[in-house]
């Protein structure tokens, strides 16, 4: 076994699972706090890489793009769920899923129409393109070092804010019991919206980084959204915490099996068959990994308090 | 009984698809008959799993799985047919029994884990289950991966009928409409169908009166899983093709939105709402208007998105709301 | 000698943070109305649910006729002739009358794997869920769908649902919850007549309901039963009077 590859492929790993944690922690929340699924969640993810390449090519610069984005992603979010979303909360599961699959509708064709089918590329600065060589000899994109950093930085500040705030010990209070943050004489709509545009924000944060390298392009939602969902179906509805754990899970089984899976297999299979049966397993095995989870604990890993109900 | 205005729709759209390829026929247009071919067969699909959303309240995001494990089946036979020279895969009843099979087994082991679950879990667990699927066929190369296969012959149905024919592969997938329709009839007024419906309004009243709804789903979710593998096989001796993506998870949303769209309550509403959807398609689509050197028709998506979000916010009950009452209860 | 058709011994349950029944010992003789009365928290619905299964105890032994319910789920415990009624009215709401009766019957007649005999047409089903209706009085509200009915009818409902179950004891939680002064009368009249013919565990805060209904009332407060007796025993308990009657009114 080739360790530098697999101490890198863990190191990518922690990459996915930060970027799929930027996107679980609002979705959870939503899910949690409103009880509303979400599947335009990952629309907000690809208009942050949209937004990011326009205002990189506006301003020549990653770093001026990448703060620009960040209001306007929050700014559109607010937007959708004041027009659209709002009306939903109330309503059964079944409508919310028909109206955000139509606001995926939404979302990819006007960015076909604004951007055209092509994908786009954000151009990196120079420091962020080259590699860092953080074990002797196994240089590592700066890029994806710096990915690293900024999910931990905003998981530590979610963790912050959750913890030992009072707008977290609301969204604490509304995640584990709904009625009681009514009781309490919140204005629950303002709180809704303002937890819905910081989850989008987070989305178009995970966008934006992940442009640079994978390619900018239509339906790049669709795929992370996916993976998202089982991201915080694994981890416990409205639960932070075990969105953060099933994220870094999910983002190294991700990486590390498709890359070790085939030697795996080699081991125990006749190599025809090994090679033919990798790519098929490696990208179920997360699915397979929810199932177990779902199978043995119904409620994901961490339920919230009182989401028995 | 009278016939009631609700009742005098339906079967005025019966005997309109009954005569549609003489119609096309005569228009001397054989592009609808493929058209309404293909919406019978995703109305069959909608119809089973109206049976868990509509009536048992089970909303499955995976249903377009069991449609793709029917299509691929075909697909699989022929290619070994082809390919291998083995006959007998090519045999439409082999084939027919294998698709019925493989979609039962896997709707059972699919059913029985995600049935453990509810609310928003059981639609995450029965979408991810899909695109497990749906990542194992893009994953097999020898049948295609991602680019799927071209069937080379259809179905062989030992002379009892020619799919080969257009208007034959009509009338049998036509013919399985009316025979899903009247099972669905049958199923919902069953003591069966009784438990379904009430597991929905009540689970925890179902189980202080004694019911275990467990298995009962669990039932439900096979049936409806072998009538859309039923469907797949129909499917893929109609496009000569399968793919991944049939299986995709947007197909499994298709198909919900047929549903809401004809309205979850009543029998044909599925029926409706499959129709509604591909002709909206369709017309969205053609619209011949242009903007600005756009031409809107192109982008159609961006009216039907907003569309659907209108119809949920607008007109919950789907089309089944705009037609006459049946009777008071349903 | 009076035989117990329900036995509870020292029941234990910590719910939402609290001990909400401790070390409870309660029992049920044949053929009685027995009467559970407390303030509000004093775990009366917690004892109910551990009755029927919907929440498991801690720890302590719950008998009914004779067997041990420890490991029967909550319809097992329904076959085995132990109904309930709900609190909070938990009918078919998109049911006629008539269907919500009749499903409780099909519960008790067989399995329900029949995919194509027409429920409607079945007599077998139709007839006893008939009878039921007649007995409690919503007979000519059969076709009526249960959304349609009156809170006083729905609440009658909920007792011709359990009663469908062949019970051999109905759990009854306040069955008279939210009912009017004219509507509560009749089916303290329906209750009388129950009396006779079946066990019952009646949990009601209205309390002329309860002293004109009850062979025994227990009181319960924080989980325990502080007395049992007669209701004139009850009336004339001290204990009771400092803990309960005297803040009622």
């Amino acid at each position: 076994m080739n360790w530098l590859l697999l101490l890198e492929q863990i190191l990518n790993g922690f990459q996915l699972g930060l970027l799929l944690f930027l996107l679980a922690a609002g979705l959870t929340l939503v899910f949690g706090i409103m009880d509303m699924v979400n599947l335009a969640h990952g629309s907000f993810y690809m208009m942050g890489a949209y937004f990011c390449a326009t205002f990189t090519g506006w301003t020549g610069s990653f770093l001026l793009g990448a703060v620009l984005t960040l209001p306007a992603v929050f700014l559109l979010g607010i937007i959708v769920e004041v027009i659209a979303l709002r009306t939903l909360y109330s309503r059964d599961h079944l409508d919310q899923v028909m109206a955000t699959f139509g606001l995926i509708l939404f979302f990819n064709e006007a960015t076909r129409l604004i951007w055209g089918p092509i994908g786009l590329v954000i151009p990196l600065p120079d420091f962020l393109n080259d590699t860092v060589e953080i074990i002797p000899g196994a240089p590592y994109p700066a890029f994806r070092l710096a990915i690293i950093l900024v999910g931990f930085l905003v998981a530590g500040l979610l963790y912050f804010i959750v913890a030992r705030t009072k707008l977290g010990m609301l969204i604490r209070a509304g995640a584990s019991n709904r009625e009681m943050i009514g009781a309490l004489g919140v204005n629950i709509r303002l709180l809704f919206t303002l937890v819905f545009g910081l989850g989008a924000a987070l989305a178009g944060l995970a966008g934006l980084m992940a442009g640079p390298i994978l390619s900018v392009e239509i339906g790049m939602g669709e795929s992370i959204l996916i993976l998202t969902l089982v991201v915080i179906v694994i981890g416990g509805i409205g639960s932070i915490k075990g969105a953060f754990i099933a994220a870094i899970l999910i983002g190294l089984i991700d990486t590390v099996g498709r890359s070790f899976l085939p030697e795996i297999l080699d081991l125990v299979l006749p190599a025809q068959t090994a090679a033919t049966a990798a790519p098929a397993i490696s990208s179920m095995m997360i699915y397979l990994l929810m199932a177990l989870v779902l199978a043995i604990r119904p409620q994901g890993l961490f339920p919230p308090k009182g989401v028995g109900r | 009984m009278t016939a009631s205005p609700r009742y005098v729709i339906n079967a005025a759209l019966l005997i309109f698809l009954a005569v549609l390829p003489f119609l096309t026929d005569w228009a001397g247009d054989s592009f609808y008959t493929g058209l309404v071919s293909r919406i019978l067969i995703l109305a069959i699909a909608a119809l089973s799993l109206n049976l868990l959303i509509g009536y048992g309240g089970m909303v499955s995001f995976g249903h377009a799985a069991y449609i793709g494990v029917g299509a691929y089946v075909v697909g699989i036979g022929a290619f070994h047919a082809f390919e291998d020279g083995i006959d007998w895969m090519l045999n439409g009843y082999a084939q027919l029994a294998a698709a019925l099979f493989g979609s039962a087994v896997i709707a059972l082991i699919i059913g029985a884990i995600s049935l453990r679950t509810r609310g928003v879990y059981f639609i995450m667990i029965t979408m991810a289950f899909s695109q497990m699927l749906y990542f194992s066929a893009v994953g097999v190369e020898t049948y295609g991966a991602d680019d799927g296969l071209t069937i080379y012959s259809r179905s062989d149905m030992l002379g009892l009928i020619d799919l080969n024919n257009e208007k034959s592969l009509y009338y049998l997938i036509f013919l399985s409409l009316l025979v899903v329709l009247y099972l669905m009839h049958r199923l919902v007024g069953s003591p069966f169908g009784n438990v379904i419906r009430g597991t929905r309004s009540n689970e925890a009243r179902m189980r202080a009166i004694g019911f275990s709804p467990y298995k009962y789903r669990l039932t439900a979710f096979v049936i409806a899983g072998v009538i859309a593998g039923y469907a797949g096989f129909l499917m893929a001796n109609l496009n000569d093709f399968v793919s991944p993506d049939l299986m995709h998870w947007t197909r499994s949303g298709d198909l919900i939105i047929m549903i809401v769209l004809g309205g979850m309550s009543s029998l044909f509403g599925p029926l409706y709402g499959a129709l509604a959807f591909l002709i909206l398609e369709e017309l969205l689509s053609s619209i011949p208007l242009t903007v600005g050197g756009l031409r809107i028709g192109e982008y159609w998506q961006l009216i039907f998105g907003p569309l659907l979000i209108l119809i949920v916010l607008y007109a919950r009950n789907g089309i089944d709301s705009f037609l006459p009452a049946a009777r008071k209860e349903e | 000698m009076t035989v117990n058709i329900l036995t509870v011994e020292k029941l234990v349950k910590h719910y939402d943070g609290l001990l909400a029944t401790d070390e409870l010992s309660i029992d049920v003789r044949d053929g009685e109305l027995h009467a559970i009365i407390g303030p509000n928290g004093a775990g009366k619905t917690t004892l109910i649910k551990q009755l029927t299964g919907e929440i498991s105890p801690d720890s302590g032994r719950i008998t009914f006729a004779g067997r041990n319910l420890r490991r029967l789920t909550e319809p097992q415990r329904s076959h085995i002739g132990l109904a309930r009624s709900f609190q909070i009215t938990s009918l078919f709401k998109n049911f006629t009358v008539l269907d919500n009766v009749r499903l409780a019957v099909q519960a008790h007649s067989g399995h329900s794997f029949h995919f194509w005999r027409k429920v409607k047409d079945d007599d077998r089903l139709t007839e006893p869920a008939l009878d039921i209706l007649r007995e409690m009085g919503l007979d000519d509200r059969a076709e009526t769908l249960v959304a349609n009915l009156s809170h006083g009818e729905q609440r009658q409902l909920e007792i011709a649902v359990a009663l469908a179950t062949k019970p051999k004891m109905l759990l009854l939680d306040e069955p008279m919850a939210g009912m009017s002064g004219e509507d509560s009368e009749r089916l303290v009249a329906h209750l009388a007549k129950l009396k006779s013919r079946f066990s019952i565990l009646l949990v009601e805060h209205d309390m002329d309901a309860v002293f004109s209904l009850a062979d025994r009332i227990s009181v319960l407060v924080y989980g325990q039963a502080i007395a049992t007796g007669t209701p004139e025993e009850i009336r004339s308990n001290e204990k009771v009077r400092q803990a309960y009657l005297g803040e009622e009114e």
